[in-house]
């Protein structure tokens, strides 16, 4: 058994509101269950209402995969109410920052130095965990296997594949196919272009023949041209890669968070208009806060 | 060896860049609209810069599934804002003295390092290497002395006396290097690359450069390095303490067909070309 809940879905920063009731407001956060399983993809403000669903579980033991260190993404972690509790083990898992030579650890222990929070990560009574992941390692949990796969954007990111029996999802986190930095007329513009054609083909050939998608569409065609090189992905790049990597029902995430209900459903009829239905399409939805899937 | 070596390895990490590098980088920063392509020709033209983000991204969190041989591919690999910042964490070390502490000039090390990654890109062009290879030519011609600047950072007196051997009893700096320091930067150089997990051929390029037994262990890219080292020094572009040589290994001139003196001769006019790394030296 593989499902899903979205606990957030919106990017850069929470954005809670009458405009933004119905896709929700809180940065990003995936409840997955696999199995018996807890499996939590990334740890924006959602996963606080997602923590206050957690007490009947209690002792539990939960996965935590952090995409990346940006704040959206990480926001939520101090309040996760599990934490506090003894007798519950938590296991915090992401990439290590070569600029810092720093682990995932830090994503918590900053948060929790005295100027920020008032209880300090000695404090925590849950048992807790930190495993800092290599690029395509292979973690089993259960009868799921997460897989990180590096993707792009302006921090190291890594996507999470999770699989459980014969079913399987691709949670992207932040990700931009990486744009050329050459001109067209430049030496080196077609080695760059190379370059990126490979990471393109690595990418796929990791996302390829998944059930579920989940991939970062922050931008609509017309804004990304202003946004190129920020780390995010538009309507058009997302709609791509699903159809490339074949997957069967693909979840556009990371609304932007100036962007209304009415215009977040606006832009996504657009994206559908503009790449109208092929044979072996994915389905496309928007995400949206508190929705489950089950595969 | 052993020792050393481990005393080397763990200081290396703390070795600052060359100036040039480290102004521009720290200037180019400054600016959120810098541009991504200025950023990496500056950090190409580095040899500390390029061996770090190097290892960096050849580290086994990310470069188990692939080489990682360019910046460029780094990049592409690891994303630009992580290659940008890891220029700004080195250049935020300092920077490398113009005159090392060990006498050796390092505006001269670096024309030399220059002139030979330059020299050996357009000698592997000329073998038909891809573009997309040619950058691993300059790649190992940038570093193949990189042993030479970590002696002159780390021992500056044992390297200082090295270097007067070399000027006053006419023998082979990696023969003087021997002889004070019990180690030769190119042995040096291919152990730090190695643990780094740089690339295999990168690594043939700075252990074998001076190698007696290159017959052994060739390859298309080490002999264009060798010819290119043997070259630039003729030409006298930079001086990295070491002696003129006056032909090239016999199988290196096979692999090109001619003796040093024709393919010197056949390669024409390199003043333009040499000229584009001259404006990597010291600002």
């Amino acid at each position: 058994m593989l499902k899903f809940t979205f606990r957030g879905v919106r990017g850069s920063i929470a954005s809670p509101g009458p405009n933004t009731v119905k896709y929700g407001g809180n940065t990003t956060c995936i409840e997955v269950r696999a199995g018996n399983e807890l499996i939590i993809l990334d740890a924006g403000t959602g996963i606080f209402p997602l923590s206050q669903t957690l007490s009947p579980e209690f002792p539990l033991t939960c996965h935590i995969f952090i995409s990346h260190t940006h704040w959206d993404h990480i926001q939520g972690l101090p309040f996760f109410i599990p934490m506090f509790v003894s007798g519950n083990r938590v296991k915090i898992y992401g990439g290590q920052d070569p600029v810092t030579d720093k682990g995932v650890q830090e994503a918590l222990s900053r948060q929790l130095e005295y100027a920020f929070f008032p209880i300090r990560e000695a404090e925590l009574s849950a048992e807790l965990e930190y495993i800092s992941l290599s690029e395509n390692q292979v973690v089993n949990i259960g009868d799921a296997q997460v897989t990180s796969v590096l993707m792009n954007h302006p921090a190291i990111n890594y996507g999470y594949k999770v699989t459980c029996g014969d079913k399987s999802l691709f949670f992207t986190g932040d990700h931009e196919w990486p744009p050329n930095i050459y001109q067209p007329d430049d030496d080196d513009y077609q080695l760059f272009e190379d370059h990126i054609a490979q990471k393109r083909k690595s990418i796929i050939d990791a996302v390829s023949g998944v059930d579920v998608l989940i991939i970062d569409t922050a931008y609509t065609d017309d804004e990304y041209p202003a946004k190129k090189g920020w780390g995010h992905g538009s309507f058009s790049s997302s709609i791509a890669m699903a159809r490339d990597a074949g997957v069967k029902h693909c979840f556009f995430t990371h609304h932007e968070p100036t962007r209304s209900d009415r215009d977040l459903e606006k832009a996504f009829h657009a994206a559908m208009d503009k790449h109208p239905g092929q044979p072996g399409d994915p389905k496309f939805y928007l995400a949206q806060e508190t929705f489950t899937f089950e595969l | 060896m052993s020792e050393l070596h481990q005393q080397l390895v763990q200081m290396v990490d703390k070795m600052p860049a060359f100036p040039g590098s480290v102004n521009r980088i720290l200037q180019m920063t400054s600016s959120i609209d810098c541009a991504p392509k200025d950023l990496v020709q500056v950090i190409e033209h580095d040899p500390v810069m390029m061996a770090k983000i190097l290892k960096l991204v050849n580290s086994a969190y990310f470069g188990l599934s692939r080489e990682i041989t360019s910046i460029k591919h780094g990049v592409v690999f690891v994303g630009l804002n992580t290659i940008k910042n890891l220029a700004i964490s080195i250049a935020t070390m300092g920077m490398l003295s113009k005159t090392g502490p060990a006498g050796l000039d390092m505006n001269s090390f670096l024309r030399h390092s220059l002139g030979t990654a330059t020299v050996a890109k357009l000698l592997g062009k000329r073998l038909g290497v891809a573009s997309d290879r040619a950058t691993d030519y300059f790649v190992g011609g940038l570093l193949h002395d990189i042993g030479k600047v970590v002696f002159a950072q780390f021992m500056p007196q044992e390297m200082e006396r090295a270097l007067k051997r070399v000027e006053v009893e006419n023998i082979p700096l990696p023969m003087a290097e021997m002889i004070e320091i019990g180690a030769d930067h190119a042995q040096l150089g291919g152990m730090l690359v190695e643990k780094w997990q740089l690339p295999h051929a990168l690594v043939t390029c700075i252990k074998e450069h001076h190698s007696q037994e290159w017959n052994d262990n060739t390859s298309e890219v080490l002999d264009c390095v060798v010819a290119a080292n043997i070259i630039i020094k003729q030409i006298g572009f930079g001086c990295a303490g070491n002696l003129l040589e006056d032909r090239l290994p016999d199988h290196v001139a096979a692999r090109f067909g001619m003796e040093l003196a024709a393919l010197r001769k056949s390669m024409g006019n390199l003043d333009e070309e040499l000229e584009k790394a001259n404006a990597f030296i010291c600002i």
